[in-house]
């Protein structure tokens, strides 16, 4: 089943590679991944999209924990959460497509961010449904570049971090 | 007053009441040794090798319990370590391992002997750090020390470049660390712990499963109370040998693919098991799906990810096993009485039945070929008086050692579980044997596993570490040859060895003594001989060829099905093979 993982780490380098590391060393799942610094600059959230059983996410999330750069691990899945993911298509646009692509972008609440005589680029944020609806439709006009950012979530309320979860689990 | 890169190390490690470094000089860290080199307060041990220097530093680390020093060079000094810190990290030794890197202002131009030393690492420290400012270096150098040894212990890299040691800064040592993503929990959550002790109450076939935790956490009064109080048996892990002591009535021995029987079919028979800083191997569950189909698990671990990684566990305790010992055995004090004793009569009956049907058995021909199990066993009964240190490389002379080495006291037993370095026992020892000049220290050897670290001899020789090589010499990398004899139709595919080098020539090269034991009436004289000696000795015993390790669980079978014997069509075509007598074998030495 698919997880999002929410992971605070110190901003500092080397960080980045000790989380991959520990997903590849492990043969564990990444779908997407995206990190950014935080309000605090000295640290940094990372937002991890991964698969596998209850076993394998227990270990995720407690592997997650042993690595001494890493502050705070939640496993957004227990709790509600909204997501989001943002992506900037290149599609080519000619004569009669141009008003085409305005009508998609409009029915998507997306954006065109660049402009040049054949192409309009499209910033479209959404949850991953809405990121492949939208692309569906635009295909056929020609899709000529695509970056999608992977998805950052947070939370709906304030959860318990995973040390005080994995406690209650342990009780339970 | 300000102190240059080298000088402040000198000074931190001083403070963290370091006395031995195991190193090897290169460029980049000449400052460092030049700075050693004036002072008095640090012995530095030059090894040949830097995985000698590695290997050392777990020595020292297991036998002391403090966390072992070494110090390579940037490039191959690095690439060379990264053995040792791979071990040390399976088998959770803390070691501080410093290394140097090029200067800060050359890191990722391809410098010569340039090596990413901390990614090379990463995946086999518990931690590293890479210091590019010379006001970071003592902080950074506290840190590496705490982390190594805090929690579960592991090894830790500090990779110094070369300007940072010759670069001056003021030096103030920090009193205390605090990282606020690294909280090692000590304390049992104490309803677990409650929890624990009514299980414990009701069990009927309970059995204690202890591994190197405990040696770690010092933990092994508190385990003989526990045991003692509740009688129950106690199963031993290779890492945990000596955390019990072994010729207790308690103690069943070593569980696992060459554990004792008895130990092995009280963890598939019993109703709970009691596990305690152990983390469920592959060599110790066999197969997981049929691992204890009866049992309810305790685990206690301060390692929250050793728990449920393998195996489902009914009543998970994070922490320090002396701390949650200590707890536990409070509650049960109050509560133990004289039924529990009652209860557990017929486990207890059942067990001396197992222990009586297939004891840990070999045969010794009063006349023929020596074999390993008799050495093991006669080193063990001349010096167990003496508390030896015991290290061991790794293959069929390990788990004989294992099974035969009764060790009486934790701290006495290196061995290399996890990752299995053939090459660690020698250096191991000679650790071990820095950190207590004055004791007896054992390294019992392979003729294969010996040779991947022998150039340490020179070491032992020069910096006077007087350690006892037993070399149980086959002429076979013996596991391999014994897989081969039993799955793979007796092709000894690369696993003959020869009868090259001659071990006691090659002492004797080195400085060493070098002795052999020719004949079993032999034995009891050269041992002696060799154990009199304050000089490093080898001791080359030609061993009968072909003797394989049992019991023995297949790699995924399951643990209450074990070999206890050669099966007969291997008996059979051993009894025809052209035996290897010693007389035979000294003959092609001297010839």
């Amino acid at each position: 089943m698919e997880h999002i993982i929410s992971v605070t780490v110190e901003n500092k380098f080397g960080v980045l590679s000790r989380v991959a590391g520990l997903f590849s060393g492990r043969g564990f799942n990444i779908e997407s991944l995206s990190v950014a610094p935080t309000l605090d600059p000295s640290m940094s959230q990372m937002t991890i999209v991964t698969s596998g059983d209850e076993r394998i996410i227990e270990q995720i999330v407690k592997q997650l924990n042993k690595l001494i750069d890493v502050i705070k691990v939640v496993d957004l899945n227990e709790t509600e959460f909204v997501s989001r993911e943002t992506a900037i298509i290149k599609v080519h646009t000619k004569d009669a497509d141009r008003a085409e692509a305005l009508r998609i972008v409009d029915i998507f609440r997306a954006n065109v961010i660049d402009s040049t005589p054949s192409t309009y680029t499209i910033e479209v944020s959404g949850d991953p449904k809405k990121i492949e609806a939208i692309i569906n439709l635009l295909q056929p006009l020609g899709i000529k570049d695509l970056v999608r950012t992977g998805r950052v979530a947070v939370a709906r309320e304030p959860v318990r971090p995973v040390a005080a979860q994995a406690k209650k689990v342990a009780r339970d | 007053m300000k102190l240059t890169g080298a000088e402040i190390f000198i000074e931190c490690l001083k403070r963290e009441g370091v006395k031995t470094v195991f190193a090897l000089p290169g460029g980049v860290v000449l400052k460092i040794f030049d700075t050693l080199h004036q002072q008095k307060d640090i012995e530095v041990i030059l090894t040949r090798h830097e995985q000698g220097a590695g290997h050392m530093a777990e020595g020292y680390a297991k036998a002391t319990g403090k966390a072992g020093v070494c110090l390579v060079t940037s490039g191959p000094g690095m690439t060379n370590v990264i053995t040792a810190l791979a071990d040390a990290y399976m088998d959770s030794v803390p070691v501080v391992c410093f290394s140097g890197q090029v200067p800060t202002n050359l890191i990722g131009n391809d410098a010569f002997q340039e090596a990413d030393n901390v990614g090379l690492s990463r995946p086999c420290t518990k931690y590293n750090f890479l210091v590019k400012d010379v006001n970071d270096l003592a902080a950074t150098i506290k840190e590496a020390f705490y982390i190594a040894t805090t929690g579960r212990p592991g090894p830790v890299l500090v990779d110094i470049p070369k300007d940072v040691s010759m670069a001056k800064a003021e030096f103030t040592y920090p009193n205390s660390v605090s990282i606020r993503g690294y909280n090692p929990t000590y304390e049992g959550n104490k309803w677990q712990i409650k929890q624990a002790a009514e299980a414990i109450m009701k069990a009927k076939k309970p059995i204690l499963y202890v591994g190197g935790g405990v040696v770690f956490s010092g933990a092994s009064q508190e385990l003989l109370e526990l045991a003692e109080m509740t009688q129950i048996p106690v199963d031993m892990t290779l890492m945990g040998l000596g955390a019990f002591p072994g010729e207790h009535p308690l103690s069943l021995g070593m569980l696992g693919m060459h554990g004792t029987y008895q130990a092995n079919m009280a963890m598939h028979y019993s109703d709970l098991v009691i596990a305690i800083g152990a983390r469920f191997d592959d060599r110790v569950t066999g197969k997981v799906s049929e691992f204890c189909p009866h049992a309810k698990v305790i685990h206690v671990d301060i390692d929250p990810t050793s728990i449920r990684k393998n195996i489902h566990v009914d009543i998970p305790i994070v922490g320090d096993c002396k701390t949650v010992l200590r707890e536990l055995n409070q509650i049960l004090r109050a509560t133990v009485n004289g039924e529990q004793k009652e209860l557990r009569k017929p486990w207890w009956d059942q067990i001396r039945e197992w222990q009586q049907a297939h004891p840990l058995k070999y045969h010794q021909e009063k006349d023929g070929p020596i074999k390993p199990q008799q050495v093991v066993k006669r080193l063990y009964e001349l010096t167990k008086d003496r508390d030896p240190i015991v290290s061991t490389d790794v293959g069929q002379h390990q788990m004989w050692a294992a099974q035969y080495f009764k060790l009486a006291k934790p701290n006495r037993w290196l061995t290399s579980g996890g990752l299995g370095t053939m090459g660690f026992g020698f250096p191991a020892a000679m650790g071990a044997q820095a950190a207590f000049r004055d004791r007896l220290v054992l390294c019992i050897a392979g003729d294969g596993s010996i040779q991947m670290n022998m150039q340490e001899m020179a070491t032992a020789v020069v910096s006077k570490l007087p350690v006892k090589i037993i070399i149980l010499n086959n002429g076979f990398h013996g596991m391999v040859r014994q897989w081969q004899d039993l799955f793979y139709e007796g092709r000894y595919a690369s696993s003959y060895l020869d009868t090259t080098p001659d071990f006691v020539k090659l002492a004797d090269a080195y400085g060493a003594v070098g002795l052999r034991v020719k004949t079993i009436g032999d034995l009891d004289t050269v041992l002696k001989e060799a154990l009199a000696t304050d000089k490093p000795v080898i001791v080359d015993v030609p061993t009968y060829p072909y003797e394989n390790c049992y019991p023995m669980i297949p790699a995924g079978g399951c643990n209450h099905e074990m070999l206890l014997e050669d099966p007969p069509e291997l008996k059979k075509k051993q009894s025809g093979a052209a035996k290897v007598t010693p007389e035979d074998k000294d003959t092609v030495l001297t010839a």
